[in-house]
């Protein structure tokens, strides 16, 4: 008698268990031997930025105190990253869309509560504004927010509940109509409008961003600035424009040491010095060279003809009372957003 | 297969068998085995399972209902549903021609077809969802042949029920094929001796033959379609109330940092697709004993 | 020309079926494959290759392999030992049993991703106690093998129970009664039997896990060359505007299913060969 599959199950077996051990190992080398180690948790379009700021990040540190440092980096919606942070991802630091974000990780006990104190400028060493992209030549016309109502315009912009930039455009949008048309009630009614004509709404910036220039959906892109900037850069100037709106928002995405995570870690001073870096006239370069507006004076005179000059109000505004006021009323579950979905 | 008529009379004539009876079979390894499997079932699948609904139950029953009974919850699990059984029946119909073609009919490239039903099990779904929806963009092979139709497929809800199709067709195949390839010829024959159409014996003697299988496919094509997430985001303009799905208002709660709306929203749907399974497969006993063959 | 067998539809209707099948065939499933590949190709084989062996990239195909490898071994042994216990022997409740097995597949994969962070989250009922102890699950490869593992949970059993079913226990008594012990009645009776269905259901629960994004994008942490797996790396990529490199992954992942297909249909012509069992 012969049992020829034998051989091949142990075989088999013996596969199995040697590639579950291995395995492992194998991933061992791709731990590179760094002094300091660093995760970095951010938001979709700051990826160019980030890859660039940890490579000088990483020269200055080892220049400074001769260890060498390795930075990690995640992006995703501004508030998904939040939740991973919350539900236990190691960030050092977190480099999120908005305020209100970081507000709920320190809710959670992961970082002080005044951490938007503990660095200059409301803790954001740079700020962007919302503009709109539009396809070449401009052929809807589109010059201010009220032209996004018009009949036949179809808006693209996130949805305001997943991403952190949808949240800024939102905002931008009540501005303009609270200011123009004078009511709550009329500003609800104008940004309502505007929500119609969107036929898409992705998850997030960068869905939004493909959604508009590569599938080809929409007229107009509700666009952070340095959104609308890299896209002229990586699609070519020759197929979009960029509108700028009579008032805008100022877009203050804020950076922070998640307290908790650094002290299990270690990593503390690292993470502060990261930080720091980019506040240096060196960090605010290469902000500005990635189409981040500086809060450095002198970095910004050096680039002010990149950055139109625009009508900004802040969040701080007596229109929205902060960002945890302005998600209360807007985005919280029944707020103003849910209601325009609602009927 | 005559163990299988065994196996039915067993099931279907007697009760089954009191757990005593084991002693008397003499394969070792029972209490082992079950022992293992119970362990192993409960570690990975059963208690998962049972936070979602322990996370749920941190809420009032009012709460809960609330968050069930929001237009925006009903439309997303009405777009589920709706939409999965749409292409779940699109996909019996479509599976069932395929079937056919492949197995009773020789014609050159039917072993290339044939293999290239199990890629949308293959492949990840979020390399469809890019793919289906570079395709079907107005910009896209496709799209762009339908938009001068006016047809818009990627970002509407017919897009969801592009990637849903896509999704759910190797399951209606490859369920119905091998009890089609099994089923005997002879009956189709006596039924043509007996002048029988060619019609009325597809309908008289296949159709029922086949039943259970098709039922199975569409329930597992159903099953797996509600809970999709990877190929549909890509595609679907998620849109509260029109093309804004189950799981993605999962993903949306959870973003909000909202965890027990999430998981009653979870636990809703998973209740319902099990229950929906269940009845099928009732469905598929009954049939099986009404035409008293066992595919 | 044969004449046309009686049980045989009209030539048209035969024509008509075939060309729908083809169309379907080629409209669904075709086209999008292909789609990968022009995309993949799209600025040639050096930026093709290119893409392949950025770090980042081949971090993500480790971490894909040692998922996978853990998740097979796991499902096969205890889809193995779950077949036995549920097809060997009569019990009570036995139904119930087949019926959990199946469960995790009507779980969206979200779900399956979600249910993991509520048990091992820093929020979650274990997660305090993990974090005291130093240990990692979620945003790491435990986590990600776990929700790997519940995903494909069925695939392995599902192609053993029915098979073990319908072969019943016969073989392995007549073992027993000569005296063979357990492990030599699986390895040389049971084993020998199903070993084709077995490896084909290893074959499924392969590319599921390979492919798995849904599940794995929750509980992953997506830090960049670190917790991305090959069907993340492929949305990071895309997210970054590097179309071609993100289908060129993605083309990976496509290779992958074109392989498993093969070897299945290599699997079936052993299978179908083999014809009456011995």
């Amino acid at each position: 008698m012969s049992f020829p599959f034998k051989p091949v199950a142990k075989a088999a077996l013996f596969a199995a268990f040697v590639a579950a051990l291995a395995a492992p190992i194998a991933l061992a080398p791709a731990a590179r031997a760094a002094d300091v180690t660093l995760l970095n948790v951010s938001y979709d379009p700051t990826r160019e930025l980030y890859a660039q700021f940890n490579k000088l990040f990483a020269a200055r540190y080892k220049a400074d105190t001769g260890k060498s440092v390795e930075i990690k980096t995640s992006h995703g919606g501004s508030g998904k990253q939040a939740r991973s942070v919350i539900d236990g991802l190691d960030a050092d630091v977190v480099t999120l869309a908005l305020a209100y974000d970081i507000d709920a990780i320190a809710d959670r006990g992961f970082l002080a509560q005044d951490w938007q104190k503990r660095l200059p400028d409301n803790a954001s060493p740079y700020t962007s504004t919302i503009v709109f992209l539009v396809r070449k030549g401009n052929p809807k016309g589109i010059k201010d927010w009220d032209d996004l109502a018009k009949p036949g315009v179809q808006v693209i912009t996130p949805n305001p509940k997943t991403s952190g930039g949808a949240r800024w455009n939102y905002l931008a949008a009540w501005a303009y109509a609270l200011k123009t048309y004078g009511s709550e009630e009329k500003a609800k009614e104008f940004v309502g409008e505007l929500y119609r004509h969107v036929p898409v709404l992705d998850t997030g910036a960068r869905g939004s961003t493909v959604t508009f220039t590569e599938r080809g959906v929409g007229d107009v892109l509700l666009a952070w600035e340095n959104e609308a900037f890299l896209s002229k850069k990586e699609f070519g100037d020759d197929r979009f424009d960029i509108v700028v709106p009579s008032l805008s928002i100022l877009a203050e995405p804020p950076v922070a040491v998640v307290d908790k995570n650094v002290a299990r870690k270690g990593t503390g001073e690292a993470a502060e010095a990261y930080l720091k870096l980019l506040y240096s006239k060196e960090g605010q370069k290469l902000a500005a060279e990635n189409f981040y507006r500086p809060r450095d004076p002198d970095v910004a005179k050096d680039y002010e003809k990149v950055f139109p000059k625009v009508d900004l109000v802040t969040i701080d505004d007596p229109a929205f009372g902060g960002w945890r006021k302005a998600q209360q009323t807007h985005f919280a579950d029944g707020g103003v957003f849910d209601q325009i979905y609602s009927n | 297969m005559s163990d299988i008529t065994l196996d039915r009379t067993t099931f279907v004539g007697s009760p089954p068998p009191p757990v005593a009876q084991r002693a008397r079979s003499v394969v070792p390894g029972f209490g082992l085995t079950l022992g293992l499997t119970l362990l192993w079932l409960s570690l990975v699948v059963l208690i998962p399972l049972a936070a979602l609904f322990l996370k749920t139950a941190e809420l009032s029953p009012d709460r809960i209902f609330a968050i069930l009974t929001a237009p925006r919850t009903l439309n997303a699990l009405k777009i589920s549903f709706g939409l999965s059984l749409a292409a779940a029946s699109i996909n019996l119909v479509l599976g069932g021609i395929i079937v056919w073609v492949l197995v009773r009919y020789d014609f050159p490239g039917r072993r290339v077809l044939d293999a290239l039903i199990d890629i949308p099990f293959a492949l990840p779904t979020a390399v469809a969802g890019i793919a289906l929806t570079t395709l079907y963009a107005e910009n896209g092979w496709i799209g762009a042949l339908l938009a001068p139709l006016g047809v818009k497929v990627a970002f509407t809800p017919l897009g969801i029920l592009i990637a849903l199709i896509f999704i759910g067709l190797p399951f209606v195949v490859r369920t119905v094929q091998p009890v089609l390839e099994d089923l005997d010829h002879d009956l189709e024959e006596a039924a043509a001796t007996l002048g029988a159409g060619r019609w009325t014996t597809v309908r008289r003697v296949i159709a029922p033959a086949v039943l259970p299988a098709f039922l199975t496919g569409f329930a597992l094509a159903f099953a797996r379609a509600v809970g999709e997430y990877g190929s549909v985001i890509f595609i679907a303009g998620n849109l509260p109330n029109v093309s804004e799905i189950a799981p993605l208002l999962i993903v949306i709660r959870l973003e909000e940092f909202r965890y027990a709306d999430a998981t009653a929203i979870a636990a809703t749907m998973l209740v319902a697709s099990f229950l929906l399974l269940f009845v099928v497969n009732g469905l598929q006993r009954w049939s099986r004993s009404r035409t008293g063959r066992l595919a | 020309m044969t004449p046309a067998p009686i049980r045989d539809e009209p030539a048209l209707v035969r024509g008509i079926l075939i060309a729908l099948a083809v169309l379907v065939i080629g409209l669904f499933i075709l086209l999008p494959l292909v789609n990968v590949f022009a995309q993949a190709f799209s600025k040639g084989w050096e930026a093709y290759l290119a893409a392949l062996v950025e770090p980042d990239a081949l971090a993500a195909v480790r971490l894909t392999l040692l998922v996978t490898a853990l998740s097979l071994t796991a499902n096969t042994t205890m889809g193995l030992v779950m077949a036995w216990s549920l097809t060997k022997f009569e019990f009570r409740g036995k139904s119930l049993l087949i019926t959990l097995i199946d469960l995790p597949f009507s779980v969206s994969p979200v779900v399956a991703g979600l249910v993991f962070v509520l048990l091992f989250g820093a929020q979650g009922y274990f997660g305090e106690w993990l974090i005291d102890n130093g240990w990692k699950i979620i945003f790491s490869w435990p986590g990600i093998t776990l929700a790997t593992i519940f995903v494909t949970f069925p695939f392995v059993a599902r192609e053993l129970i029915p098979l073990m079913q319908e072969q019943g226990t016969m073989e392995e008594e007549a073992a027993v009664t000569l005296g063979a012990g357990g492990w030599r009645v699986f390895s040389r009776v049971t084993l020998p039997n199903i070993k084709w269905a077995l490896l084909y259901g290893v074959l499924l629960c392969n590319a599921r896990a390979m492919g798995e994004f849904g599940a794995v994008s929750v509980v992953s942490g997506h830090v960049r060359g670190e917790t991305n797996t090959i069907p993340l790396q492929v949305e990071i990529l895309y997210n970054e505007y590097q179309f071609q490199a993100s289908f060129a992954v993605a083309s990976l992942l496509a290779l992958l299913a074109i392989v498993t297909l093969l070897a299945k249909t290599l699997l079936e012509a052993r299978l179908g060969r083999s014809g009456g069992r011995h």
